[in-house]
């Protein structure tokens, strides 16, 4: 199944802003994250489909992950 | 005396005259500094009902006590007065450098009041404060006015100073300092033309003492850890500014476009802080002493200066349509060169365009520029005749409620005690909405910035769509930053230090023993002091609301779709956790345990 990984700020060096992969189905964000090298404390925002996710979830087909390291300002 | 100097300056402008007074310790430790303390000195001097643009109101630029000390972004001032906006307190904050420098010239704040017959400016040099002509810079942009009296003032002075648009009263009108600094908000710099006060400058050269050097030291050396380590002051901030802020708030579908029809933006990658760091960022721009250095520097075509900030893009950018970043950078510039509020302009201009949109500006004056969601002409452009008060632009000055309100569609203006919101809509984040609908100054994100938790995760995460715990943590949020605008400090430490930090931090400089939750109570003692001096003021709770849009149209689209703002099973647990009642008014036993 197809899921769409939508990368921001410094995690795009080296990745690149969009991806989208074939996965197995029952794929997690942590899984994701994972295979594109991403170490988990530098996860601070994950959203799939722009609500709040969890790195254990299951993913769906055509679901988009969206990830972001630290980062903020008003 | 440590921290404060113990010394303000009254500059009455009526009579020609400047004098030195001074600063009751006790009173200062009890309310701060900055918008705590200008506040205090205001309640006790104005009539609340005063006509925010007479000469009877007052404006007072006031320092925190670690402003123009060592501690990291220690160079904030707060502009307090009426806002001629809102009718309620406004107390506007900036960085830069002149807060510090007011500081080194041995004054804690400075309180302006009464009306000079010319334009005049005031010239502070130490001891030497003198009230002098200012008819040959009255009229011109913030750059030239700051460049034509560096050359008539003593060598690294700092210069504050209204642009055009503060001349002319504009209620959008903003304090500018160091060219594209803004105390922005709440029209101050409309009550600075309405004194004939063109510019305040300011050069200093003594230091402020502090209660304890070696602790001093220890803390700042802790804090300092803190803000590097944090992953928002120590690497988010400083490589991309807020404008990181434009793809997070848009994924998460809270991105107002088009004056708030919707809430996602197709052309969002396209004014992204990504962006802007590829293409436009020249340096980055700190304020003084400032570890984090969010400020940007950017150029495009023949125009370059300081910002754009996130909100900023947003106002030109989403809210108006446009996916242009040049154009916003342009407007931007044309902002601080007019001296105007990046928020409250591009908002006027989307509530216009939907003005225009809904075919109720057939007959006015437009003079051939586009007034279009999605034109990057407009953007710019209408921003020079709002500042110049120009056309249609003369009705958009005085801000978008009073823009629609003039066409008898008030409800098209965004805008909380009729100051125009920022950049998060709160039909997708409960809790920000709470903190809109109570911010004291009208629509504000930095007087509660629920997105911290609600969005960014910090200091925990909140379920944005989830009404059970907003009203404490706002209060909370609103009590800590009242404390933070007060201490001299940027808001923008808080993602890195908690109360303890600042507590520690205050006792070190000024000698005192407050802990964390004397913070958090001192900032609770100013938040009611405002609300109290709205209520004389006449603001009634019921203006504890949002736009009617936010409250009953659901986001048409995207991840928050489907949802509204459901602040009234909110307020009433807000009330009873300030002791303010059913009514919304502060108890009497509330206003006792504070000190009121
Ligand atoms: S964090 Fe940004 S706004 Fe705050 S003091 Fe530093 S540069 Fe200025």
């Amino acid at each position: 199944m197809e899921v769409k990984i939508r990368l921001f700020a410094t995690l795009r060096e080296g990745r690149g802003k969009v991806l989208s992969k074939d996965f197995e189905a029952g794929v997690t964000p942590g899984l994701i994250i994972e295979d594109l090298g991403i170490p988990e404390e530098e996860v601070a925002i994950l959203l799939v489909n722009g609500r709040d996710g969890d790195l254990e979830q299951a993913l769906e087909d055509g679901d988009v992950v969206s990830i972001f390291p630290p980062v903020g300002g008003g | 005396m440590y921290g404060y100097h113990g010394k303000y300056l009254r500059i009455n402008l009526t009579e020609g005259t400047c004098k030195v007074e001074n600063l009751d310790l006790e009173l200062a430790k009890k309310w701060v500094g900055g918008r705590g303390l200008g506040t205090k000195f205001f309640v006790d001097e104005v009539d609340p009902l005063v006509d925010a643009l007479s000469p009877e109101n007052k404006l007072i630029a006031v320092t925190g006590p670690m402003t123009g000390t060592t501690a990291p972004t220690g160079g904030r001032y707060m502009v307090v007065t009426k806002s001629p906006l809102t009718g309620t307190i406004a107390s506007s904050n900036s960085g830069g450098y002149w807060g510090a420098e007011l500081k080194f010239a041995g004054y804690d704040m400075i309180i302006v009041e009464g009306k000079s017959d010319k334009p005049v400016y005031v010239m502070i040099e130490d001891e030497k404060v003198e009230i002098r002509d200012a008819s040959h810079v009255w009229g011109k942009v913030t750059s030239d006015t700051t460049r034509t009296l560096m050359k008539e003032i003593p060598e690294k002075s700092r210069v504050m100073t209204i642009g055009p648009a503060g001349e002319k009263q504009s209620l959008m009108a903003a304090v500018m300092n160091e060219e594209s600094r803004a105390a922005g908000r709440s029209g101050v710099g409309a009550v600075m033309g309405s004194k004939n006060l063109k510019a305040v400058t300011v050069r200093g050269t003594k230091k402020v003492a502090v209660a304890n050097e070696e602790e001093l030291k220890e803390v700042i050396k802790t804090c300092n850890t803190k803000i590097r380590e944090n992953g928002v002051t120590g690497q988010g901030l400083p490589a991309y500014g807020t404008a990181v802020l434009v793809n997070i708030i848009n994924e998460n579908g809270a991105f107002p476009v088009n004056n708030f029809q919707s809430s996602q933006f197709p052309g969002a990658e396209n004014i992204s802080g990504e962006l802007l760091a590829e293409k436009y960022l020249v340096k980055k721009d700190p304020c003084y002493r400032c570890p984090i250095a969010c400020g940007r520097y950017t150029k495009v075509d023949d125009i370059e200066g300081g910002g754009p900030e996130y909100e900023t893009i947003w106002a030109f950018g989403g809210d108006c349509g446009v996916d242009d970043m040049g154009a916003i950078i342009k407007a931007n510039y044309w902002c601080n060169e007019m001296g105007l509020d990046t928020i409250s302009t591009g908002t006027t201009i989307a509530a216009a365009m939907e003005l225009n949109q809904k075919g109720l500006l057939k007959d006015e004056n437009l003079g051939g520029v586009p007034l279009e969601f999605g034109s990057a002409e407009a953007i710019v452009e209408w921003t020079k005749k709002i500042g110049m008060r120009e056309g249609l632009g003369d009705k958009m000055a005085d801000g978008s409620y009073r823009l629609c309100d003039a066409f008898g569609v008030p409800e098209l203006s965004m805008s909380v005690k009729k100051q125009e919101l920022p950049a998060y809509d709160p039909r997708g984040i409960q809790g920000q909405g709470l903190s809109y609908a109570t911010s004291n100054r009208g629509g504000c994100h930095v007087r509660g910035y629920m997105i911290s938790p609600e969005i960014l995760g910090l200091p925990e995460k909140l379920d944005r769509f989830a009404l059970e715990d907003k009203a404490p943590w706002t209060k909370i949020f609103q009590d800590f930053t009242a404390f933070i605008d007060s201490s001299g400090l940027c808001l923008f430490t808080s993602f890195a230090m908690g109360a303890p930090d600042y507590a520690a931090m205050f006792n070190a400089i000024v000698g005192a023993e407050l802990d964390g939750n004397g913070v958090l109570e001192a900032g609770e003692r100013i938040y009611n002091l405002e609300r109290v001096f709205n209520l004389a003021a006449g603001i009634t709770p019921a203006e504890d609301t949002l736009p009617k849009r936010l409250l009953e149209d659901e986001i048409p689209e995207g991840p928050s779709k489907g949802l509204v703002n459901q602040l009234s099973k909110m307020l009433p647990e807000y009330y009873e956790l300030r002791g303010w009642g059913t009514d919304g008014v502060p108890s009497k036993e509330r206003k006792d345990q504070l000190g009121l």
